[in-house]
């Protein structure tokens, strides 16, 4: 009998990636515009995004699209008509994390269904109900809980609930330019700090892990030292019928996603097929750790931590 | 700013304040804190409870000291604010609303939130309770703004990201009261954005466990010659070896120089940060706000800066210090690389109990050490700003002591000037002899 199907959702930073990691077996995928979607791994425009949607709607895939950037007074001037011609588009969804969306929404009478992320804030059920009794209709579990909170979530929630089961996490965001100020601190010339430049921090106290760091129009973002990877306990998180896993593909090539994506298609059809009799197949795994960066694990992140305060 | 500008704020921004008067908000780590807080001038204090704030520790008020905080604080009519501003994880939703009431019952005048999940409770089974949405919600525009005025949220503590321009904005846009920071401590991320601490010691930021791993020390590196995945291409920093680390460690706010702008510019509430700073902080950074306020208020047009106001804010600073975003992007003469910390260049020696004048004899409760033959300043929200050399001192029996050495100890002094209790004694810092 077929069990709960959760969906398996992927970012793209280009047509390219987009098509590859759909036909790797994602249901959805996450695209956006780096004035409002923060830390995206491309930019898509809007003439771009409409062919985003016509290939990604011919493979049967669902697009998302990522408006939540912290908003700044002269951004909420353009929303309206960004939110207009998203909805002109039908994308499927679009994620946010300002309520200056809801109230343009309202004003304008723009209607788009909405998913909820406001990163490391989006931490508890009763939060993620109070922005569904404002319209929401999915929420976007914050990476730093772990998986006793996650089901518990997921039990007092009526909406649907996501969790980023690969990849890197944002772990700081700042509106400042932290690279540019320290290369004008030493006096050397401003390089480039975008996230191609593969630039990383190493803390004095800490000289293994390495934390990706870039700026772009939004700020600063340094994110995690290592990526997630919940493959092998994807049986154990999905005891509570957690609606859509996201792959985060941002600071990674499209060959690496296409594989994560693989990877995770083939081990939620195993489980959906028979999640009694659901056993993992470590070549999964092995496919992914192929093209694994070797400065960076593979973690379970916070699923199994117990955090201090 | 020139005269000029501030009048065309003013004009722009005429009656846009929701509150009579500006309100100078203090933050209060302890009973003894939110007394002097109170005592120098603000017209308000935050502190923090047992339970659901942003900084865990010990000096969190019980119920009972919140009650007789309240207390001391109604007799000056200053208000007090409870912050319940962690993000909430699902163990922490059960109790909120016991919590809440019984704060409104010992008489706290509002709370700080972020999360709905803690004030939409506040607002559903304690609405006598003012809600206040905190700076950890990262309010950077004026949509945002209205839109959580339409929840019912009276106050909006704006994000420090914004500029003094965002502000009268928003002032102009929405009918809500405004609070900003003006001066303290600044998180370089955006508040409630950084998770640094959790993914180094396991400690939740947003629930109180912030390690300030944003002020430990960096290296910045690039990839090498190979591709990025190349484990033996060799990494290039981005830095030589005698140069400073990389940080993202933010100088301290201080807006003592702009009040005029602020004040025109309509925001309803002055806040200063430090819960975990010393009462010396406390009391000479809500004094010296408080003089720049109420001259402002008295008389705009011949309005100055106070050098000694300046002073103050220097005497108790142990950061660099800036003016955020309120005036221009920040950029590297912002942040602070190199040593982190310096002392303050002044100490907390003793507080007055009590003055004799017919013997000119202050009595005085010791706080750190000073001694006979060294310089102390006698400081008070009053006008008491004199400085002497200890010439004669006794302890409670009546002997003459050359030194004050037990935390504490009640001793007379004599003193040149009045004194009234609750003024302080200040010292050069670090340097024991005088």
């Amino acid at each position: 009998m077929q069990a709960f199907k959760p969906e398996l959702l992927a970012t793209a930073g280009s047509m390219e990636e987009l098509e590859r990691v759909i036909r790797a077996g994602a249901n959805a995928v996450e695209i956006g515009d780096d004035r409002w979607g923060m830390r995206l791994s491309g930019s898509f425009a809007p003439a771009e995004m409409r062919e985003a949607l016509a290939i990604a709607r011919g493979l049967g895939a669902k697009v998302y699209v990522n408006v939540n950037n912290l908003l700044d007074n002269r951004q909420v001037e353009e929303l309206p008509d960004y939110l207009k011609q998203l909805e002109r588009l039908q994308v499927d969804a679009v994620i946010f994390g300002d309520p200056a969306v809801l109230m343009v929404m309202r004003e304008h009478g723009i209607r788009l269904r909405l998913h909820w992320g406001a990163e490391m804030t989006s931490t508890n059920s009763a939060t993620a109900m109070y922005w569904a009794a404002r319209g929401v209709q999915r929420v976007i579990a914050a990476r730093e809980l772990n998986l006793e909170e996650i089901h518990s979530f997921k039990r007092n929630i009526s909406i649907e609930l996501q969790v980023q089961v690969h990849g890197a996490t944002n772990i700081y965001h700042s509106r400042r330019r932290l690279v540019q100020s320290y290369l004008d601190h030493l006096g050397k010339e401003r390089t480039g700090t975008g996230r191609d430049r593969g630039l990383y921090l190493v803390e004095h106290e800490r000289p293994e892990l390495r934390l990706p760091v870039f700026e772009d129009m939004n700020g600063t973002h340094i994110m995690s030292p290592d990526d997630i990877c919940l493959l092998e306990v994807l049986d154990e998180l999905l005891q509570e019928p957690i609606n859509s896993l996201k792959v985060e593909g941002l600071l990674k090539t499209a060959a690496y996603n296409e594989t994560v994506v693989r990877s995770y298609r083939q081990a939620i059809d195993a489980w959906c097929q028979d999640p009694a009799g659901y056993r993992f197949n470590p070549e999964w795994l092995e496919a992914i750790r192929e093209l694994q960066d070797p400065h960076r694990e593979l973690s379970f992140g916070f699923m199994f931590k117990e955090q201090v305060y | 700013m020139p005269t000029t500008t501030v009048n065309s704020i003013r004009i722009r921004q005429q009656h846009l304040r929701k509150l009579a008067r500006p309100e100078l908000l203090a933050p209060a780590g302890s009973l003894e804190k939110l007394k002097f807080a109170v005592h120098y001038g603000a017209d308000a204090v935050y502190i923090g409870g047992q339970k659901y704030g942003l900084r865990s520790n010990a000096d969190n008020f019980s119920f009972d000291e919140m009650d007789e905080g309240v207390r001391f604080a109604r007799k000056y009519g200053a208000k007090v604010f409870v912050t319940t501003n962690i993000y909430a994880h699902e163990e922490d939703l059960d109790g909120i609303g016991e919590y809440l009431k019984t704060l409104r019952e010992i008489g706290i005048d509002a709370i700080i939130s972020a999360d709905p999940a803690v004030f939409h409770v506040a607002q559903r089974e304690v609405p006598e309770l003012e809600v206040h949405l905190s700076t950890q919600q990262s309010v950077l525009n004026w949509k945002a703004v209205q839109f959580w005025k339409e929840q019912g949220i009276p106050r909006i503590v704006l994000a420090r990201e914004v500029s003094l321009d965002d502000i009268i904005l928003i002032k102009r846009k929405v009918d809500v009261e405004i609070e900003a920071f003006i001066h303290g401590a600044m998180c370089s991320s955006y508040s409630g954005r950084c998770v640094l601490s959790n993914h180094f010691t396991d400690r939740d930021s947003n629930r109180g466990g912030c390690s300030q791993s944003c002020r430990w020390k960096y290296d910045l590196y690039a990839p090498g010659d190979g591709v990025p995945d190349d484990m033996l291409a060799s990494d290039v920093p981005v830095f030589d070896e005698d140069d400073d680390p990389f940080t993202m460690g933010s100088r301290d706010l201080a807006m003592i120089g702009h009040m005029p702008e602020l004040i025109e510019a309509g925001i309803d509430s002055f806040k200063i940060e430090g819960r975990m700073r010393s009462i010396h902080y406390v009391a000479s950074v809500v004094y010296a706000y408080r003089q720049a306020i109420d001259a402002y208020m008295e008389s705009p047009d011949t309005y100055t800066l106070n050098p000694e106001w300046v002073e103050e804010i220097h005497k108790a600073a142990n950061r660099p210090l800036n003016t955020g975003f309120f005036l221009g992007e920040p950029g590297a003469g912002n942040l602070i690389y190199g040593p982190e910390e310096k002392a303050a260049p002044f100490d907390f020696a003793g507080q007055v109990l009590g003055y004799d004048p017919s013997e000119g004899v202050a009595v005085v409760q010791q706080r750190s050490y000073f001694r006979v033959g060294q310089e102390i300043e006698f400081f008070g929200p009053q006008g008491v700003r004199f400085r002497q050399v200890i010439s004669d001192m006794r302890n409670e029996s009546g002997e003459q002591v050359s030194a004050a050495r037990h935390p504490l100890e009640k001793l007379y002094v004599k003193v040149n000037g009045p004194v009234q209790p609750m003024d302080m004694l200040r010292k050069r810092s670090g340097r024991a002899n005088g």
